[in-house]
């Protein structure tokens, strides 16, 4: 099993944090795991993406060019990236900045207006964990706790309103139809 | 010891501090600056110092002083500012310090991209400073061994009295990956009795120095230079070996591109094609005689680099040009996928 | 009974010196030597020498020693002096080694306040390569490289190192002393031994200019170059104190 991620979106959606929470989560079940960023000029304001490998097998390139799931935030990211898709692969849509569906018929894709979510429950930039709530019950990867266990253990006991906004913000993601 | 998910840089920050080094010389450049700023923060709750120099050349001449009293020490950068420290590397290895020096190498010529890249192969292996010179150069391809490395390259360079480079590229240092470092508190500083430490009164003064003005004192030196590295490469080679051993076409590379190597093997051999990957880990010392033993049952072999070819000629000088030789390689920052080279392995008959 | 009044500093190495005749390096170096006698500090100190006419210092002072490239001695001393802070830490550098390829390293020390001790000689000529024009290479002063005579519009100015250093924050002491005459000799070894005291004291930079002869590449006999240096040297770069913050007048 190798699960390949692509994360694409604009600077400053947390992007990278929730990549590295997908790498992070899956090292701490055992799997193999790899988080690259693109560290281009891109992290000084415009697009941002970041590659995850997460398999049970050894990680060969850790430069997801052909992602087998496909998470966007932003319309060039869509359309740079959509083609790319592996045939039988997964697509996660941030539907509230994206208002264009795909037209292929050989992925699965899922429409999540996580940014609109995000702003009707008071969680400002909580679009980013809202879609890993969608990823981890797509994918299967984690149990919710599994997730969130980790996730929360990576942030100080101090920040607790921290805690509870992600949790939240998971689980809007995570039962959204 | 349990595992943690750590970038690159910063491994090999950590890394260095659990081998002993506690002092770190450097000037900012991507994309190695993390290892600058992980040192800053961390150098201070150990005990140590991080100082940022006002040039490359200056933390390089700061780590030959460092060096020259006993201490553990590093230095990091990209290709430009290599570049910039290769008069210090000199001095360094014709005084015969130990140091660690860390290229993460970016797209090239001059200011080039920032993008990972392996243009600086020639460089670290062949004329990384002026004259008859080498460093042990050590090609790491995970984030796991960007740290065991950082602790081989302290302890051959005080074995050997060599600077050492790890040659890693953008990519490697950016990357997260999960990693287990070495115990804290366990480094046992080795007795140096060169060091400049002051005489104490207790010895007769010690020179560090790389000047012999008088031709033959000076060719004796790098004479016995010479003899060191021929101990190192008995010693030192390091390699690794990935389906070779009925492979009809062997790929060598190194670093990132061995990995995406290592996919395309996969991909190629369930296509029905027999690859093998061969991996140099040591860039000098070179596998030559472990290449030639695999490269034997081969029909032929491909080299893959992020640049155009320059570690051909060293596969060639392994093999005795016994094979033909093949290349692919992406440039100026670009990275080939597994997809990539599988074609390059399809299309590739003949030699370069 | 017969009382020796007068002898060679231990900090200096009892090897012939290979300066040409004439030449104030030798006076230099026994001022340093003295120094370092006098605080006994030649068990702890550690001197980097330059490329330069004092290449081979390394051979004629009896501490630890390190050659460092050309103009990177304060960098080499900074590595050092952050590894022993408690050891004494000196360099030993011409006009164009320190003033000339080595200014960003030089200037650096001084904002850093590394506790180290510069000394500077300046005789306004590159001495090893055979006379070309440095740093501090006076305006009109004819050199291999500028056989006309250096002109402000085509070569540009002399640099004026104690004046340029004192206005960082991290030097302690500055002082321009020369070696042309009894009295000046004995300013010298009074600035250099303040010197070597500012950086026992922890102060900060301490830089000692030392306006010295080089009758060889000058095309002087040693007499008209101990001339040459009150006539034309010392009138351009005027001695004395440019920076204290020691607090602790000179006697």
């Amino acid at each position: 099993m190798i699960k390949s991620f692509l994360l694409a979106g604009f600077g400053g959606q947390g992007i990278l944090f929730a990549g590295k929470q997908l790498a992070q989560c899956g090292m701490e079940k055992g799997f193999n795991v790899s988080w690259l960023p693109s560290y281009g000029p891109e992290m000084r304001g415009g697009t941002c993406n970041c590659s995850v490998n997460i398999s049970d097998e050894e990680i060969g390139s850790p430069i997801v060019t052909s992602p087998n799931q496909l998470v966007v935030f932003n319309l060039p990211s869509f359309d740079k990236f959509e083609p790319a898709l592996q045939p039988r692969g997964t697509m996660y849509v941030d539907s509230t900045l994206i208002n264009k569906i795909s037209w292929r018929d050989d992925i699965s894709a899922y429409y999540v207006p996580a940014t609109k979510l995000a702003d009707d429950n008071d969680l400002a930039g909580g679009a980013n964990v809202i879609m890993l709530g969608k990823i981890v019950a797509v994918t299967k990867l984690f149990t919710r706790d599994e997730f969130l266990d980790c996730m929360c253990s990576h942030i100080p006991a101090s920040k607790a309103k921290l805690i509870e906004n992600n949790k939240k913000a998971f689980d809007i993601g995570y039962s959204y139809k | 010891m349990s595992k943690v998910l750590m970038k690159g840089n910063e491994a090999i920050a950590e890394s260095a501090i659990r081998h002993g080094c506690l002092h770190y010389f450097g000037y900012p450049i991507t994309p190695q600056t993390e290892i600058a700023e992980y040192m800053a923060k961390r150098m201070p709750q150990v005990g140590g110092l991080c100082l940022q120099a006002e040039s490359e050349i200056s933390a390089i001449n700061m780590v030959l002083g460092a060096a020259s009293t006993g201490e553990r020490v590093m230095t990091s950068s990209s290709s430009p500012g290599i570049s910039l420290k290769g008069e210090g590397i000199s001095y360094i290895v014709g005084s015969d310090l130990p140091c660690l020096i860390v290229n993460v190498q970016r797209g090239s010529p001059g200011l080039g991209s920032i993008q990972p890249s392996q243009q600086d192969y020639y460089q670290a292996t062949k004329a990384l400073g002026h004259g008859d010179s080498q460093v042990i150069v050590l090609a790491p391809s995970s984030v796991q061994e960007l740290a065991d490395h950082t602790g081989l390259a302290f302890d051959l360079g005080d074995r050997y009295r060599t600077p050492v480079m790890l040659l890693a590229d953008g990519a490697l240092g950016q990357m997260m990956e999960p990693v287990e470092l070495a115990p804290e508190g366990e480094f046992k500083p080795i007795d140096k009795p060169w060091a400049t430490t002051g005489h104490k009164n207790q010895r007769k003064h010690n020179i560090v120095n790389s000047l012999y003005i008088q031709p033959d004192e000076l060719e004796r030196t790098v004479i016995e230079r010479y003899q060191r590295y021929a101990e190192i490469e008995k010693n030192e080679v390091r390699y690794e070996e990935y389906l070779t051993d009925d492979a009809d076409v062997i790929l060598v590379a190194y670093g990132i591109t061995s990995r995406i190597c290592r996919t395309a093997v996969g991909l190629a051999r369930k296509k029905g094609i027999k690859a093998g990957l061969f991996r140099p880990i040591t860039l000098w010392p070179y596998p030559k005689k472990e290449l030639a033993a695999a490269a034997e049952k081969a029909s032929r072999l491909l080299v893959v680099e992020l640049n155009m070819g320059q570690m051909v000629d060293d596969v060639k000088v392994a093999i005795n040009c016994s094979k033909p030789v093949g290349f692919f390689g992406r440039t100026g920052g670009m990275m080939p996928t597994p997809e990539d080279v599988l074609k390059a392995i399809e299309k590739d008959g003949g030699a370069v | 009974m017969s009382q020796v009044v007068f002898e060679r500093p231990h900090a200096l190495c009892d090897v012939p010196l290979h300066y040409c005749p004439g030449c104030t390096h030798g006076i230099v170096h026994r001022l340093v030597a003295q120094a370092i006698d006098d605080l006994g500090i030649e068990g702890q100190t550690i001197g980097i020498a330059p490329v330069g006419c004092s290449v081979f210092a390394y051979n004629y002072f009896n501490c630890d020693m390190i050659e460092a490239a050309h103009g990177r001695a304060p960098a080499v001393a900074t590595g050092v002096k952050r590894c022993l802070p408690d050891n004494i830490v000196f360099t030993y550098q011409g006009d164009g080694d320190l003033a000339a390829i080595g200014t960003a390293e030089t200037v650096h020390v001084g904002a850093r306040g590394e506790n180290i001790t510069i000394i500077f000689i300046n005789n306004a000529i590159y001495g090893m390569t055979g006379g070309q024009m440095a740093p501090t290479t006076l305006l009109g002063q004819k050199t291999t490289t500028s056989p006309y005579g250096r002109k402000r519009e085509i070569q540009g100015n002399p640099i004026r190192v104690c004046e340029m250093i004192s206005t960082l924050d991290g030097t302690a002491y500055c002082e321009r002393v020369a070696v042309d005459s009894v009295p000046h000799i004995n300013a010298a070894k009074k600035a250099i031994k303040k010197a070597f005291q500012t950086q026992i004291d922890k102060k900060g930079l301490s830089l000692i200019e030392v306006i010295s002869t080089c009758p060889t590449n000058w095309g002087m006999t040693p007499q008209e170059a101990l001339e040459w240096v009150r006539t034309d040297m010392i009138p351009h770069y005027p001695l004395g104190v440019y920076k204290d913050i020691t607090g602790e007048e000179s006697k």
